[in-house]
């Protein structure tokens, strides 16, 4: 059984590999698709379908980046640089197993802990922490990085896919439209509605569920019964569910559920199983409401611990490793120099960003703003 | 109705039509010079809405372009935000004025902060149809006025037509705007004729219209209103007053030059609108005027407008909405004001 594919083969457009990952998930009678198990062993299906060494290598680096940002985020916030954080801490290979299976020009709307996939479209960690630091209600220009803002009411952005994929679909383009949601999220109408208009017209959006167990202190046996895998198979999506701490499977499982909307077979959904090892936010006491035993069960299926050991196993050279641990510290420099360089909002900008067209209101406020603020420099 | 104050001056391209089918010229036009201009909501397409606004719309441009939606008008929103994303113009028709609210937080939340917080990088060419108001008898949740909702919401523009003129150039105007615009249609005028040039220039989305010039008091009022304020303009001329009316059609932004003009010629003013009077248009327009004119005012502001109670059943909305003798009735105590004397 060959485990490593040399050279490496990268998410083409087309042409997801078989076997078909949904035949064999809809045919089983539970449990999400695996290819790793926690203590990093390769199961039979992912043994089936080989590890891509150059693949697993950018998924663990992808992944150590956005766990670096993140650990050195909360510090900011501990230190008073953020107002406030939402750690992405375990949902690493959720994020970057399903966004390096797009495209790179497939646009992306995430909810607002998409941090790992930001990371890999290219977003800086100063546009990132800008949100935080309160210096913008959104820090990047999505263009450049086919990543949407943030969307902090929950669900909405599915929407707002879900119409972006119209358009594409009226352009006669053949991309995916991806969104981003969680399981909390999926109890929202908008949700539904995304999930009901995609199916009845086709439209071509790639749903990712991550399902991180807890929206702020609500499990998922609160917020559901019927998962929402199942859920969406019964709006007429097609429907994966996988390990979202197993970067590989993930990676495999969106591919195959990428190209089934490429090909204009209509709407798709990934439910990846994960786990928000973090509170809510930086403000979230999570001892409250959940057990060190849940957390401990999580931390055995560490997504970083899971991949290294198979990257170790493949006897990846030390120099990567090495390198990589260099290339974090940098990393790590980058984040702190990067916040506390963050220019602070001007408020005089606000009153040309809000309409496009001239506005009388607007521009009288402005003036008023502007007299008065020179008649306190004045005073002073 | 040529000679009335509303109608524009008559060209070879005018039309007499009614506010409906104005609208349905107007998104027809805008539709055949902007292929990027798509139209959603629900039943709009084979039956042309239940208005019929969009008529024959769906079979000369294709269901690609006009697009009947789920029944669910927060994804009706949601989605014309994504294709604004995209770089299209939709244009989304909301059935009944009750039927918004489902769509409250993608408008108010998500399509009006949206290019603000993207630091002024994004811009949102949607427009969000709405037949408002009553006075047609219809069930519950079909007659709700509720432009004071989304005026309030910076981000949103929110427009009142009362005529059919007014109606296919306010229409177009709106969807050339690159901000949102909530466009109201006033129901029970949909089929009011009125002279229509097809080859106007589109309207201004900030200024209001002088109807009616006055000297005693100014009546403003928008949307279905216009009609009884000139009704009521009529019967206070018969009287001996003159009465000017100002008819909006931009609700925010407020025109306050032309308000403030004609508070300054008349010195006294009654706003008229069918929503509720508390938190209303009028009390916006109240405050501004008083704050600009103070001295000029010979009267405060008075407003007429629905009691603040839910929409009544279809038997009793005539006694509900403001009528010429409401209107007639605060005209009277505006111009018989006299202020108390200082002791």
């Amino acid at each position: 059984m060959t485990l490593v594919h040399d050279p490496p083969a990268f998410a083409s457009p087309t042409d997801p590999p078989p076997p078909s990952l949904e035949r064999i998930w809809t045919s089983k009678d539970s449990g999400p698709i695996q290819f790793v198990t926690p203590d990093g062993e390769l199961t039979d299906l992912g043994a089936e379908y080989g590890v891509d060494r150059a693949l697993a290598q950018t998924l663990y680096r992808d992944m150590a980046r956005a766990r670096r940002l993140d650990h050195e985020a909360l510090a900011l916030q501990r230190q008073g640089e953020l107002g406030l954080w939402l750690q992405c801490w375990g949902q690493e290979a959720a994020q970057v197993g399903s966004v390096r299976a797009l495209s790179p020009s497939d646009y992306v709307f995430p909810s607002y802990r998409e941090h790992a996939a930001a990371l890999v479209r290219g977003v800086t960690p100063g546009e990132l922490l800008a949100q935080w630091r309160g210096v913008s209600h959104a820090g990047w220009d999505p263009g450049p990085y086919a990543f949407h803002l943030y969307s902090l009411v929950l669900g909405t952005q599915t929407l707002h896919a879900t119409g972006y994929a119209m358009g594409s679909l009226l352009d006669g383009a053949d991309d995916v439209v991806t969104v981003y949601f969680g399981d909390g999220a999926a109890s929202q109408g908008d949700v539904n509605e995304a999930f009901n208009w995609s199916a009845a017209g086709n439209i071509p959006v790639l749903f990712i569920c991550q399902n991180n167990q807890w929206a702020i202190s609500t499990p998922t046996d609160v917020q559901f019964r019927a998962p929402v895998h199942q859920r969406a198979a019964g709006f007429g999506l097609r429907t994966f569910h996988v390990d979202g701490n197993d970067a590989l499977a993930t990676y495999a499982v969106t591919r195959e559920a990428a190209a089934i909307v490429r090909r204009g077979e209509g709407p798709a959904l990934v439910e990846a199983e994960t786990f928000r090892m973090a509170g809510h936010s930086t403000s979230d006491d999570p001892s409250r409401y959940r057990t060190e035993t849940d957390l401990a069960t999580w931390q055995a299926r560490d997504p970083l611990l899971r991949l290294e050991t198979v990257l170790r196993s493949l006897d990846t050279r030390a120099s990567y490793f090495s390198e990589l641990e260099e290339e974090l510290e940098r990393l790590a420099v980058e984040v702190r120099r990067a916040c506390r360089e963050l220019p602070d909002p001007v408020l005089d900008q606000l009153f040309t960003h809000t309409y496009v067209d001239p506005h009388p209101l607007v521009d009288a406020e402005r003036l008023a703003y502007r007299k008065f603020v020179e008649l306190m420099s004045v005073e002073d | 109705m040529a000679g009335s104050p509303t109608a524009p001056p008559e060209t070879a391209a005018s039309t007499t039509m009614t506010l409906g089918r104005a609208l349905n010229a107007g998104l027809r036009r805008a539709m055949r010079e902007d292929d990027r201009v798509v139209i959603l909501g629900e039943d709009v397409g084979a039956l042309g809405g239940v208005f019929r606004i969009t008529d024959g719309l769906q079979r000369d441009f294709g269901k690609a372009r006009v697009i009947d939606s789920p029944l669910a008008e927060s994804a009706i929103v949601g989605c014309a935000i994504g294709l604004a994303l995209r770089g299209f113009r939709p244009v989304c028709e909301i059935q009944f004025d009750g039927f918004v609210y489902p769509a409250f937080d993608q408008i108010v939340s998500q399509l009006a902060k949206m290019r603000a917080r993207s630091g002024g990088r994004l811009s949102l060419p949607v427009v969000i149809r709405i037949p408002v108001g009553g006075g047609i008898g219809a069930v519950e949740h079909h007659s709700e006025s509720n432009e004071s909702y989304f005026a309030h919401t910076a981000g949103l523009r929110v427009i009142s037509c009362s005529n059919p003129s007014d109606a296919y150039r306010l229409l177009r105007s709106a969807i050339r705007s690159d901000d949102p615009v909530i466009f109201y249609e006033p129901k029970r005028r949909y089929w009011d004729k009125g002279l229509v040039d097809l080859e106007a220039s589109p309207a201004s989305l900030d200024r209001a219209r002088v109807l009616r010039t006055g000297t005693d008091l100014t009546i403003v009022a928008h949307g279905p209103t216009v009609h009884t304020a000139l009704a009521a303009a009529d019967a206070a001329a018969e009287d001996g007053f003159s009465v000017g009316v100002v008819d909006l059609r931009t609700i925010a932004p407020l025109d306050m030059e032309t308000l403030r003009r004609c508070a300054e010629k008349t010195g006294r003013m009654v706003v008229v609108h069918e929503a509720s009077t508390f938190m209303g248009i009028g009390a916006e327009i109240a405050a501004a005027v008083t704050e600009g004119c103070f001295s000029v005012l010979r009267a405060p502001v008075l407003r007429v407008g629905a009691y603040n109670l839910p929409y009544p059943p279809a038997k009793v909305e005539d006694k509900f909405l403001p009528d010429v003798d409401r209107l007639l009735d605060t005209i009277d105590a505006a111009l018989s004001y006299r202020g108390k004397a200082r002791t």
